[in-house]
């Protein structure tokens, strides 16, 4: 493998990688502050890319509109979902909620089936996102810089929420112990809210550009990048955005490496990222940034 | 005691109207119909299986359709003649140790049973370990990873075009015969001192460990158990089906079966059985709404897919307003009935599978 091939992959990988980190993160946020595997959240990424689409493809929008919308739209769905599916079991055991979960995912993708139809849809990418680059021996399409530089600064965005804002200490507050943060005027039911909120549209904007960079939509389009996303979490630390990130551009890099240095295991692409959970797992269960819970009698 | 002997006779004749039905079902009913009565057993071994892990043991597996692969592509490669493998692996012909492998029906689905429940053994012994989600994800890994590989070892598997021309060996009283021994099994197990310490660690693993139950040791029987079970499911589902491909195996399919138990009660064997009656024959009665709808004042045209959105919206209805499902973790018995006035009172009847 030539330098410049490689550095071409390493382009590729850093672009899946972010898409990766960006859903991750809002997989890690839910989990943080409710101990729930939101697995609705694949498809809350599907829904973002498809009002997308029909925003501009529909209602002939600018694409930064029906971009501007459909992240509005989602983040609402998002909220929305914490009410009806999640909200009504949080004193259940863990096992209905996480059935609930299931539940919600299927409800979304069977309702996406039967508004959008089964069969795929061509998306047309912005110009702007469309324009070839050559960075020295490395050609790349726009969206593959605009991707990570995005997900950075919402990574320092978020950063900063958390750790800096009043509701960043609410959220973080709740997390630690739910029932505390109440006895503390904490309003608990706001804050899931707006994790749900910002954890979906994250997931908006990830499928969105998703949409951009892979240009085929389908209803089930968010079920592996959901799953790979939550391994991602999982494997950075479930519960640290940080973690997350540094999960979703681990999985990127090996799914992309892999292929590229052994193209026998193509076929294996999928598998890669269930391999890696479960050797992560054995080894630190709580990931690789996370903490250790002790066991509570 | 006579209210004992009351119940089994009453178990008895319930048994003999239901070989009588099999039997008027086997002879009588068209093809479509008795296909369906036959899926319903073989999601009843399913639901069973399932609940073994899941509601006995309370360990949150995803894994089934995994098994239920191996199980399923085991019996199948076992039962074909090499004429019917030659036919079927047109990309690229078989591997020769598997070319002239030929077993009998009832040896190559016990030899499914084993592969699966070996299988469950080996993923076992490292992911138990690991607890409520983070078991449920690698457990659901683990079945992502058996299609991937299923789907890219063609000259074992067939690859990506699966297998067809199965011999369909499962017939009624095959199929129907595994689920009352599942059932049975089920029941003498849950009744057993090993029955006890499975709920125990699901109750309580500290207490469970404390009392000197091997904690680990009870979870790793149970899922491989619950394996076998599994693998023999999937063995039979291909035998109706006589067809079988990875894509059968996803994520949806072991969805399919969470649901059925947790319509029927999670730790509940009667439930896991209703659940599987009813929730097979739902699905075919609600095949009318993948086609056109005429509701008499409007005339809907055909939306497939629809058909998924009202059993979704079930399944989520029944999770937020009946969280314990049919059963909850109770037991059908004839003293319900008494309990009920349907019956005459008959003393102290009580729980137990009748």
């Amino acid at each position: 493998m030539t330098p410049a091939l490689f550095l071409q992959h390493l382009a590729n990988a850093l672009a899946l990688g972010s898409l990766y980190a960006l859903i991750a993160i809002g997989y890690t946020m839910v989990y943080g502050i409710l101990r729930l595997i939101n697995f609705a959240h694949g498809d809350v990424f599907m829904l973002g890319a498809y009002v997308a689409f029909y925003g501009a493809a529909l209602f002939l929008l600018p694409w930064w509109a029906s971009f501007a919308i459909a992240i509005a739209v989602t983040a609402l769905l998002g909220v929305l979902l914490e009410r009806v599916a999640y909200r009504p079991l949080r004193d259940s055991p863990r096992i209905s909620v996480m059935i609930s979960a299931i539940g919600a995912s299927f409800l979304i993708e069977n309702v996406a089936v039967v508004l959008f139809g089964g069969r795929p849809k061509g998306v047309t990418v912005p110009d702007v996102m469309n324009v070839r680059l050559q960075l020295g021996p490395v050609a790349v399409m726009s969206v593959s810089v605009v991707i990570p530089i995005f997900t950075f600064a919402i990574l320092a965005l978020l950063l900063w929420v958390v750790g800096k804002t009043k509701t960043g200490m609410a959220m973080r507050a709740v997390s630690t112990d739910l029932d505390a943060a109440r006895l503390q005027a904490i309003d608990v039911n706001r804050i899931i809210s707006f994790t749900f909120g910002s954890g979906s549209l994250l997931a908006a904007f990830g499928g969105i550009l998703w949409s951009y960079k892979y240009p085929q939509l389908n209803p089930l389009m968010g079920v592996m990048p959901g799953l790979k996303c939550f391994i991602a979490a999982v494997v950075g630390g479930i519960g640290n955005i940080q973690g997350a990130v540094l999960g979703g551009f681990m999985l990127g890099i090996i799914e992309l490496m892999a292929i590229a240095f052994l193209p026998t295991l193509t076929g294996y692409r999928d598998a890669f990222a269930f391999v890696l959970l479960i050797v992560v797992l054995l080894v630190k269960p709580s990931g690789l940034l996370g903490t250790g819970h002790a066991e509570k009698v | 005691m006579i209210v004992h002997r009351r119940h089994l006779l009453y178990s008895l004749a319930a048994g003999a109207v239901l070989a009588a039905f099999l039997f008027v079902a086997d002879t009588w009913f068209d093809a479509f119909t008795l296909r369906v009565l036959n899926l319903c057993a073989i999601y009843v071994v399913l639901a069973l299986s399932l609940n073994l892990v899941n509601g006995f043991t309370g360990l949150f597996s995803l894994g089934h359709a995994g098994f239920m692969a191996v199980g399923a592509y085991t019996s199948a490669l076992l039962t074909m003649t090499p004429e019917q493998k030659e036919v079927n692996f047109f990309l690229e012909p078989i591997a020769p140790w598997l070319a002239h492998l030929h077993l009998p029906f009832l040896p190559a689905l016990v030899a499914a049973g084993l592969v699966a429940a070996l299988l469950g053994f080996l993923l076992g012994a490292p992911v138990l370990r690991l607890k409520d989600d983070y078991l449920a994800i690698a457990t659901l890994g683990f079945a992502e990873i058996i299609r991937v590989v299923l789907t890219n070892t063609q000259n074992i598997t067939n690859g990506a075009l699966g297998l067809k021309g199965l011999p369909a060996f499962a017939s009624t009283w095959v199929v129907w015969g595994c689920a009352a021994l599942s059932a049975a099994f089920m029941a003498f197990l849950v009744r057993s001192s090993y029955g006890r310490a499975l709920k125990a660690v699901r109750d309580d693993e500290i207490a469970a460990g404390a009392m000197g139950i091997d904690v680990f040791r009870v979870k790793v029987v149970s899922f491989t158990a619950s394996s076998f079970m599994a693998g023999v499911g999937g063995a039979l589902l291909g035998h109706v089906l006589t067809t079988i491909d990875p894509k059968m195996f996803t994520f949806m399919l072991t969805f399919s079966i969470l649901l059925i138990v947790v319509l029927g009660g999670i730790g509940s064997i009667t439930g896991s059985i209703a659940g599987a009656i009813g929730v097979t024959i739902l699905m075919e009665l609600l095949r009318f709404l993948d086609g056109p709808i005429d509701l008499g004042v409007v005339q809907l045209e055909a939306r497939p897919g629809l058909r998924m959105v009202v059993f979704s919206i079930l399944l989520m209805a029944v999770v937020l307003f009946r969280q314990r499902g049919l059963m909850g973790n109770r037991e059908f018995s004839w003293s319900l009935f008494s309990r009920a006035g349907l019956w005459p009172r008959s003393g102290r009847g009580k729980h137990g599978l009748a």
